[in-house]
């Protein structure tokens, strides 16, 4: 296992299409919802508790080789906004070809043939870990980070923000998704003896309603 | 300490009578999860949890089953709004509701809020098992606080399956001691009630139900699976009601 | 989808030229430049010079989401399943350089949904005169500049105006209004391009896009060869 593959892998300059969706945050910019890096802060706080950890969960659950089939129905019963769901899967897809780029594997040629139009993006994060032979803790680090990364940047895009104190906001949450990426493995760890019931469900309602709102705006500068 | 807190059960059973209405061969319910069966409506049986203490107290564990046999219709709701409080007991309460539906059969599960008490401390599970050709509209509500109050810790799980499929799971935390970013703008934003209304319908399989919003805090979703939900915030149990009641109604 | 079954070979990462069942993909030409140059107006201009000889599509990277793609749609230049929008946030240039994975679905997509295709054109969004197109997305690309962006955009280059297979000077009929100096403009041009080729174009009067669809033309002639 080579370590700096982690670094390929969490680079926000990894080709995947992140940089074209706010993780939500677009939709509480207009809502008045994050004004400041404070209420970012507190917005990125929410978001890496709720969809980063079962985010971190499924990743690191897929890195240790569970069923991705199992995990991708899981994500969709974790995920009520079709919204949602959509922008996962087109990100899985787009992950799914940079990954099989860098990382060429049967595991992902193998998924990317049963999921022809994407799989939710932290199944396919997982996969691709275990191809670039990465382990659970590594997947789980970077879905929870990409749970915080890209509303932090897109709130720069918006609202101006200094990006010095958008990634003030990040670091300060570095404790945190130590103990989330932790949470995510020992959850993963569970589905390899109990499924994929296992896995936490943590939602946050004002995350799933401003993603359907969202995307019900004639025009918006992000994809979610 | 020495007190231990109160353990509840309670048991329903709806089965239908061969004569076009729907019986209860189990209605079993104790202290704070007594069951009265009221005036049918229909084909319906209706019956209603009133609780004869206030609770869930931390420690106490409550649970209630509830089968829907194959062709059996049941209404159930309850007296009054459900209050956590903090107990004599150290340590959380929890509160499980499993609830079972079999094909042809049809649970209406529409009690009223859990209140969320400053101090208390409940997880709430709630389980629905559907067969592929069961029918369910469930209706969850929680209110943090009473009036002008902190609220306790609340964990609540919903998980419902259809055919052996899960098609929602989710869990929301809040209040003291939850994770951070709670009451924050990804969650709850300040918003001081809660509630989801799900509802199983077989056509939805053939005729998926379109999402759309209600209002700026509510949304209609369709979910992987024939299973639509509403999902709303709103400043109070009130406003939250009449957003759920008013979904229910777009979908009738 | 008939096409579940085909995605199992090797991956088609990005610019194969061969789709994944063996069959020649779409020429995909990108057309960039700065805001208001009429990058929308030409490709609206191609796909009605084009469409009846031509079996084509069109990708839009909009900064607003849809503004560009709903143009074509209104003015009814192809029919809307032969129009996609991708949703850049923000950043127009990354979506169609840095990560085009995006973009790449969405030519995958037309082709599957509406294909066999001829020809995708890709418009970016507009951007600055440093924006160009992945080799990884387009096989060629044209860069659009007005008059009426100033006179000295040639001479001051770019990797637009210096690289992109076509540069389009567009409305020259504005020319004499805006004081620009057309014989500047292409002198300038060519010391910055050498032997690739420019066109001036004003899709306000004759023959509007004919240059630049018969450009179009040669560059598909090569393709299919």
């Amino acid at each position: 296992m080579s370590r700096a593959a982690l670094l390929v892998l969490a680079d926000g300059r990894f080709p995947a299409g992140g940089h074209a969706h706010s993780g939500g945050a677009e939709a509480a910019v207009k809502a008045g919802r994050i004004t400041s890096a404070a209420s970012l802060e507190d917005f990125c706080r929410g978001r890496l508790h709720t969809a980063g950890l079962v985010a971190g969960a499924l990743a690191a659950a897929a890195a240790l080789g569970v069923e991705p089939r199992e995990l991708d129905a899981a994500a969709d019963a974790r995920t009520p906004s079709p919204a949602l769901r959509g922008a996962a899967r087109r990100l899985g897809r787009q992950l799914m070809r940079a990954a099989r780029a860098s990382w060429p594997s049967a595991e992902l040629d193998a998924l990317a043939g049963e999921f022809p139009k994407g799989a939710h993006q932290p199944v396919v994060l997982g996969v691709a870990a275990r191809a670039a032979g990465l382990g659970p803790a590594d997947a789980a680090y970077c879905a929870a980070y990409e749970s915080v990364s890209g509303p932090a940047t897109a709130t720069v895009r918006l609202l101006s923000l200094d990006p010095f104190d958008a990634t003030g906001v990040l670091a300060r949450l570095a404790p945190e998704l130590d103990r989330v990426a932790d949470a995510a493995v020992e959850a993963a760890r569970r589905v390899l003896d109990e499924g994929v019931d296992a896995l936490p469900a943590a939602s946050g309602p004002v995350l799933e309603i401003g993603a359907e709102w969202h995307a019900a705006w004639p025009v918006r500068l992000f994809a979610s | 300490m020495t007190a231990t807190g109160v353990r509840a059960q309670a048991r329903i059973v709806a089965r239908a009578d061969g004569r076009g209405g729907t019986a209860l061969p189990v209605l079993d319910g104790e202290g704070p999860l007594a069951l009265r069966r009221t005036r049918a409506g229909g084909d319906e049986a209706r019956v209603m949890v009133v609780g004869a203490m206030s609770g869930p107290l931390g420690g106490d564990r409550f649970s209630l089953d509830t089968r829907v046999e194959e062709g059996a219709r049941l209404h159930v709701g309850s007296a009054a709004a459900t209050i956590a409080l903090p107990g004599q007991a150290k340590g959380e309460a929890h509160y499980d509701v499993r609830l079972d539906v079999a094909d042809g059969g049809e649970l209406r599960w529409l009690p009223e809020q859990l209140i969320s008490a400053g101090g208390s401390d409940l997880y709430v599970t709630t389980r629905a098992e559907l067969a592929a050709g069961a029918r369910l509209v469930l209706r969850e509500e929680q209110v943090l606080g009473r009036v002008g109050e902190e609220p306790g810790r609340l964990t609540s799980r919903l998980t419902v399956r259809v055919a052996g499929r899960t098609v929602l799971d989710q869990q929301l935390s809040c209040g003291p001691g939850a994770p951070g970013g709670w009451d924050g703008p990804a969650v709850l934003a300040g918003h001081r009630s809660v509630g989801q209304l799900v509802v199983v319908r077989p056509e939805f399989a053939e005729q998926p139900v379109a999402a759309r919003m209600l209002g700026e805090c509510a949304a209609l979703v369709p979910l992987a699976g024939p299973a639509v939900l509403v999902s709303a915030v709103a400043p109070d149990a009130l406003a939250l009601r009449r957003l759920l009641d008013d979904a229910l109604t777009r979908l009738a | 989808m008939h096409l579940d079954h085909t995605h199992h070979g090797p991956a088609a990462v990005s610019a194969d030229a061969h789709r994944p069942d063996g069959t020649r993909r779409a020429l995909r030409i990108g057309l960039g430049g700065p805001v208001g140059s009429g990058k929308t107006a030409t490709v609206a201009a191609l796909c009605r010079a084009l469409r009846d000889e031509l079996s084509l599509a069109v990708v839009t990277n909009d900064i607003y989401t849809r503004e560009d793609a709903e143009f074509l749609l209104r003015e009814a230049v192809l029919p809307p399943e032969r129009i996609t929008a991708v949703e850049t946030g923000a950043c127009p240039h990354t979506a169609i350089r840095d990560d085009i994975s995006a973009n790449l679905e969405a030519v995958e997509d037309l082709e599957d949904e509406v294909g066999p295709l001829d020809l995708i054109l890709v418009e970016s969004g507009g951007d600055n005169l440093t924006a160009t197109f992945s080799k990884g997305l387009v096989d060629a690309q044209i860069f659009v500049i007005d008059v009426a962006g100033g006179d000295d955009i040639p001479r001051k280059g770019g990797p637009g105006v210096t690289t992109a297979d076509l540069l389009v000077v567009n409305k020259t009929d504005l020319a004499p209004y805006v004081g620009s100096d057309l014989a500047r403009m292409a002198a300038d041009a060519k010391a910055q391009r050498a032997e690739l080729p420019v066109v001036f174009q004003s899709l306000r009067a004759e023959p509007g896009v004919t240059d630049v669809a018969a450009w179009v033309r040669g560059r598909l002639t090569a393709w299919a060869a």
